[in-house]
């Protein structure tokens, strides 16, 4: 309940930010929302000695479609995802993602790239980007890199980010028309953490067969998941339901669940099973939806 | 021991200068405060929300910051809804619904609800459970919260209209 | 005969807006927390994380040197003053801090003081506790093995069992099962769960060495009998404490033990003269303080084809943890349990329980159990359903068949209670009416047809509560009355104090609608104070839904005596005699002439002016309360669920629940009971649970993962009522705030179980959650 010592600098720009993790190395965090970081040091569990607040830098709290791309800043907090026009109308299933981020007072707080940078497989949005494809930008003494989504997530609570660098923007490349996608979470309440969640990309043919599937998977492994198999099979096909079933069981076939306090692996690989089709079928409403 | 850093808050309107550790979380910054001990705590893992406060007009769980982080801004808590001695239309609705019986997760819940009017004024039952999703309630199973913050919205709209 | 009161007065039955809302909508209110002493300081308990230890060594050094550190209390220091253990309520001892070995995963080790919390938490993790492990019991079944590890070595037998309890006829049970045409049995585990009021247990504890004198503010649902026990344990003279529960952020039985932590605080401000404040976290109320439940039951009931009831078996283990805490009265070591037979006439019946010891934290008696009877309505639900299925009858026509008729009360129950009054039949048509029965049926079996799924679970249970009459019911000796003193001063205003103490059930409210009823005087005028030994009447406290079956009778019986001597007061004020003297609530009348009167007020007023000769000034009353029984609140819930077959996820469409709690005092508050009891009721049939690994590891020690229901997960509660009042009771009335506990998990569990029972699906143990649904439909080959 009550966090070690700590000294705290909040610095004016992302370089200043940047220079004090080269300068405190292993000795440093980032305080972006807090809403991981904060919790685990009231367990005692994280124990920076040093935290960088970048959570008043400006510049980087945009939600903006620029060259192609959606560009999300990573310091925006969910809540404002969440609300977006422009994402509750072009990009549902971001919406989707992020109004079932832990509760409305956390999304208060929380951010876009406090989630992805965690590296918990439990958080929600890396399911999502890894449907989208998305890009990470990473800033760090160098400068900008982007570092492609499915290249992001590297171990259990372990990024592609070197130490010294700080998540800045994720940028979506703009679907095509006839695309869509969903997000379904099954959670024991309001706040938990999954149970198992999977989200989905579609984007349609003009002949309403599955020009490309994008599914990534929320805490059904050691980092976020994407069910390739999955996303290849469907490629060119039909989406009836024998198509869609058997898409469903190869994303199941990919997820690696650990049995706990949530359920069974079994039934957690069951719920990805039912959430591919679930998803599938809503992604292609939304995607026939729109002309 | 790390050393203090020194702050400047406005609490319910009044600015306040203070000399904060980083580690001091806002709830026991502000609970230390004289007379400020309306804003509770009642779990260790962000979980409960009765320790809600609003930050610069969000409703946030004020055991999950720093007092550091809160610097240069305005919190108002739930001993500031209260008006030249008047109630807040909810705490007034509270009480005509029987929305409270311990009281603990009272001024958590009048907090996020007052943030939730003030952005949707008249909402359906299903966004007023949404919305208090972040408050834990032991003793009224919700419903008569529901029914207070549905008043109070009739009362605020009223309040607008005349 | 009771008298309608107008609303100005507020009698019974008005629904009278809360005095108490005014501080606690604004924040004002005053929990232990928000007590602020001058030179206060802070204790922070360091906790084993082992489940079964040896205690080797605790060095403070290092913990000491920290600047702002006062002290680091360990086992040894207690054991000087012998009080390294304390008596527990019921006929056990448990460690205040350990010195020889830890029974429990978080049980407590040492307690640092500091001049902050944070500081203390440094310290905390300075010092250093080496433990020798041993092996670890956490199973219940296994307690009793030849080879378990014996946990008790303090204790003379070396044996994990603490107690054998039998109640009933053996033999006829027996014999009745056998000669049964059909039976049904249920193996069913109330599992370990946890009150978890949003307020932590906590206390500070201030001795002033001059006047020898110690104040305790402590969250407490007790508070006399706390002091008692703080005087007798800590051998401080009784005048000289002084406990005060102020606003208590809901109980739920978790605040009526005594707990380590107020030791070490009061032991603490005695050392230092200093006072000492002790609040614990959410982890260490889930992990250390009275958990609720964990009975291993199986019933068997005998009954002829016809459906009819004739015999009912149970035997339970039940698991208390490493000591026997439970807080419940002392003649009874499985509590009120044998209320099994709850709403239906058997015959005959056999009740036993075995309590064993394992490595766990301590309790059993908690979250609005009413003493087990939450248990005990579970299992008889459960059973009566298994028996319904086996017998391929309709649920509610079961239960009708086999209610105790209304014309059979008082009914004397064959495991030996006396049921005060009830009308079943009434309650349950009303459920079933308002939740439109018929035609749910036959929604069920159309979607039955479509492979969709859809339960309806029926509960109607009779609830045991008011403990209780002195000659059979005491907590540590002190019997279970409870009382209450009124005061009306001379401009005819009043201020009551009771023995009691609200964790929210709004006592400020309503025990003043009852002396509004009784005497006239408008419940706003009226003062109710509790939780203050100096000044509140004894009494045994808060739990158990005891405070209106008994503070109430305590109350209308001291509001009477003001009344007997008010009377002799008008009557001379009227210069007649009482006999000519009729009564409305707030004031008398002669007869015939009831122009000719005088108010209360007056009556009060008169009391310091103008007595009769030979009568003594003043208008007050004290009474202390032996109920002559207890009473027996009951109802039918009725829950309707669909199953969402690919996920197993469970939706309460539904929910109507008919009470009965005899004559009401406040509608407003019983229906917020009510609410709130059905929504502890949902947690605990579908998210709760505190479990432990093989090596006693706490599953479930923190909000994280023991699951409280939000407003999301919630759904809408339909209430009913009916009135069947106490006979017995000063003002017919029975107590509620427990009922919707006892009787809504069995309606949960009872809606699921029946929307899988054309698959054969007999029981699930709770709780009930989408994998375990699940998993049946895999089975089954039923998932979409």
């Amino acid at each position: 309940m009550y966090p070690p010592s700590f000294e705290y600098i909040r610095p004016g720009t992302i370089s200043e930010a940047v220079a004090l993790l080269g300068q405190y190395g292993d000795d440093a965090k980032i305080l972006s929302g807090g809403q991981s970081l904060i919790p685990m040091m009231k367990l005692r569990i994280a124990r920076p000695a040093w935290l960088i607040d970048i959570g008043r830098i400006p510049g980087l709290a945009h939600i903006k479609e620029e060259g192609g791309y959606l560009k999300i800043g990573g310091l925006v907090r969910e809540a404002d995802l969440e609300t977006s026009d422009l994402i509750r109308s072009k990009f549902p299933i971001i919406h989707d993602t992020a109004r079932v981020i832990a509760d409305p007072l956390v999304r208060n707080l929380a951010t876009v790239g406090g989630n992805l940078a965690h590296g918990d497989p439990a958080n929600d949005h890396p399911a999502t980007m890894l449907a989208l494809e998305a890009k990470a930008v990473a800033t760090g003494p160098r400068g900008e890199r982007e570092i492609p989504i499915t290249d992001f997530f590297v171990s259990f609570f372990t990024t592609a980010l070197a130490h010294d660098e700080i998540l800045t923007e994720i940028r979506i490349p703009i679907p095509p028309p006839r695309s869509a996608g969903a997000y379904f979470k099954l959670e024991r309440k309001v706040g938990d953490f999954a149970t198992a969640a999977v989200a989905i990309q579609l984007t349609l043919n003009e002949d309403g067969t599955c020009k490309r599937a994008g599914i990534g998977l929320t805490n059904v492994g050691p980092t976020p998941l994407k069910a390739r198999q999955a996303e290849d099979f469907l490629r060119g096909k039909k989406l009836d339901a024998p198509t869609i079933d058997q898409a469903a069981q190869l994303a199941a076939d990919a997820a690696d669940p650990s049995s706990d306090l949530r359920g069974p692996a079994e039934y957690k690989k069951g719920l990805v099973k039912e959430f591919v089709r679930r998803g599938l079928r809503r992604a292609m409403e939304r995607a026939e939806g729109r002309k | 021991m790390a050393k203090t850093q020194r702050i400047r808050v406005t609490l319910n309107g009044a600015k306040h200068e203070l000399d904060v550790e980083p580690r001091l979380l806002l709830v026991h910054m502000i609970r230390e405060m004289p007379g400020m001990t309306g804003t509770h705590v009642g779990c260790d893992t962000t979980s409960c929300g009765a320790c809600t406060v609003l930050l610069d007009g969000r409703p946030i769980k004020s055991c999950t910051l720093f007092a550091v982080q809160a610097d240069g801004s305005e919190i108002l808590t739930v001993e500031g809804l209260i008006r030249d001695g008047k109630l807040h239309p909810l705490q007034q609705a509270f009480h005509e619904e029987h929305g409270l019986q311990c009281g603990f997760c009272t001024p958590g819940m009048l907090m996020s609800t007052c943030a939730l009017l003030q952005k949707n004024p008249n909402p359906t039952e299903e966004e007023i459970r949404w919305g208090i999703s972040g408050n834990l309630c032991r003793c009224t199973g919700y419903q008569n919260i529901v029914k207070a913050v549905q008043n109070a919205a009739g009362k605020m709209q009223k309040e607008v209209a005349a | 005969m009771m008298h309608q009161t107008s609303p100005e007065i507020g009698g019974m039955g008005h629904s009278i807006k809360r005095k108490e809302d005014a501080r606690l909508i604004q924040g004002k209110g005053h929990y232990v927390d928000d007590v602020h002493l001058p030179r206060m300081v802070h204790g922070h308990m360091i906790r084993s994380p082992y489940a079964h230890a040896r205690l080797k060594s605790i060095n403070i050094e290092a913990a000491m040197k920290l600047p702002g550190v006062l002290a680091v209390i360990t086992g040894a220091d207690l054991a000087k003053a012998n009080l390294a253990w304390m008596p527990t309520l019921f006929h056990d001892k448990q460690m205040v801090l350990a010195t020889d070995k830890v029974l429990f995963q978080a049980q407590e080790v040492a307690f640092v003081v500091a001049e902050d919390r944070y500081t203390a938490a440094d310290a905390a993790e300075l010092v250093a506790v080496e433990y020798e492990e041993l092996p670890v019991l956490v199973d219940p079944h296994k307690a009793l093995d030849p080879g378990a590890p014996i946990l008790r070595e303090d204790r003379g037998e070396k044996t994990n069992h603490i107690f054998h309890w039998e109640v009933g006829d053996e033999q006829a049970t027996q014999k009745t099962l056998q000669d049964a045409p059909v039976r049904a049995k249920v193996d069913a585990v109330f599992q370990r769960c946890h009150p978890a009021p949003l307020e932590t247990c906590g206390c500070v504890a201030d001795y002033d060495p001059i006047m020898k004198h110690l104040t305790v503010w402590l969250t407490s649902q007790a508070p006399h009998a706390h002091r008692t026990l703080f005087a007798i344990v800590g051998g401080i003279p009784e005048q000289n404490i002084r406990v005060i529960s102020p606003d208590i952020g809901g109980g739920f039985g978790n605040k009526v033990p005594i707990y380590p932590g107020y030791v070490c605080a009061v032991v603490a401000s005695l050392t230092l003269g200093r006072p000492v404040k002790w609040i614990e976290t959410r982890s260490e109320n889930l992990q250390s303080t009275g958990f609720a439940r964990d009975y291993h039951m199986t019933a068997e009931i005998a009954a002829d084809k016809d459906g009819t009831v004739k015999a009912l078996s149970v035997k339970t283990l039940a698991d208390h943890g490493a000591f026997n805490a439970a807080a419940q009265p002392s003649k009874f070591p499985a509590g009120l349990f044998s209320i099994c037979t709850g709403s239906y006439d058997f015959a005959n019946s056999f009740c036993e329980v075995d309590g064993v010891y394992t490595n766990k934290a301590p309790g059993g008696i908690a979250y609005r159990c009413s003493f087990r009877v939450t248990e005990a309505a579970y299992l008889i639900e459960r059973a009566m359903d298994v028996l319904a299925m086996e017998l391929k009858t309709d649920p509610a026509e079961l239960r009708l068949k086999n209610f105790i008729p209304p014309d059979k009360f008082p009914y004397k129950s064959p495991l030996g209670w006396s049921y005060d009054s009830g009308d079943y039949p009434a309650a349950m048509n009303k459920a079933l009416e308002m939740v439109g029965y018929r035609e749910l049926r036959k929604e069920q079996e159309e979607k039955r047809k479509k492979g969709e799924l859809m339960g309806v679970g029926i509960s109607s249970f009779t609830e045991i509560v008011g403990a209780g009459p002195g000659h059979t019911f005491d907590i540590v000796g002190i019997k279970m009355f409870d009382s209450c003193e009124i005061r009306i001063h001379p401009t005819g205003k009043a201020i009551a104090r009771l023995g009691t103490k609200s964790q929210g059930q709004g006592h400020e409210t309503t025990f003043p609608q009852i002396i509004a009823q009784e005497l006239g005087i408008p419940a706003s005028d009226i003062t109710l104070e509790e939780g203050d030994t100096d000044t509140a009447p004894y009494g045994l406290g808060t739990y158990a839904s005891r405070s209106t079956p008994v503070a109430g009778g305590a109350t209308a019986i001291a509001a009477r005596k003001i009344r007997d001597k008010a009377k002799k007061i008008a009557a001379h004020l009227l210069e007649v005699s009482e006999a000519d003297l009729e009564w409305e609530p707030g004031k008398f009348y002669v007869k015939g002439a009831p122009s000719k009167a005088k108010t209360i007020q007056e009556i009060a007023f008169a009391a310091y002016t103008n007595l009769p000769p030979g009568m003594e000034a003043g208008l007050e009353a004290v009474d202390y309360y032996d109920p002559p029984n207890l009473t027996f609140p009951f109802g039918t819930y009725i829950c309707v669920v669909d199953i969402d077959k690919g996920t197993g996820e469970i939706r309460v469409r539904r929910f109507v629940a008919v009470d009965d709690c005899g004559n009401i005092i406040n509608p407003m508050i019983v229906e917020g009971q009510i609410h709130g009891g059905l929504t502890e009721g949902l947690g605990i049939a579908f998210m709760q649970l505190i479990s432990y690994d093989e090596n006693g590891n706490v599953q479930g020690g923190n909000f994280m993962d023991y699951l409280v229901p939000t407003a999301v997960e919630t759904p809408h509660w339909e209430t009913g009522k009916t009135c069947t009042p106490s006979p017995h009771h000063p003002i017919g009335a029975k107590g509620v705030g427990e009922s919707p506990n006892v009787g809504s998990p069995a309606a949960f569990v009872n809606a699921v179980v029946d929307a899988l029972s054309h698959l054969g699906v007999r029981h699930i143990d709770m709780p009930v959650t989408p994998w375990k649904v699940w998993q049946i439909l895999k089975e089954k080959g039923i998932t979409s």
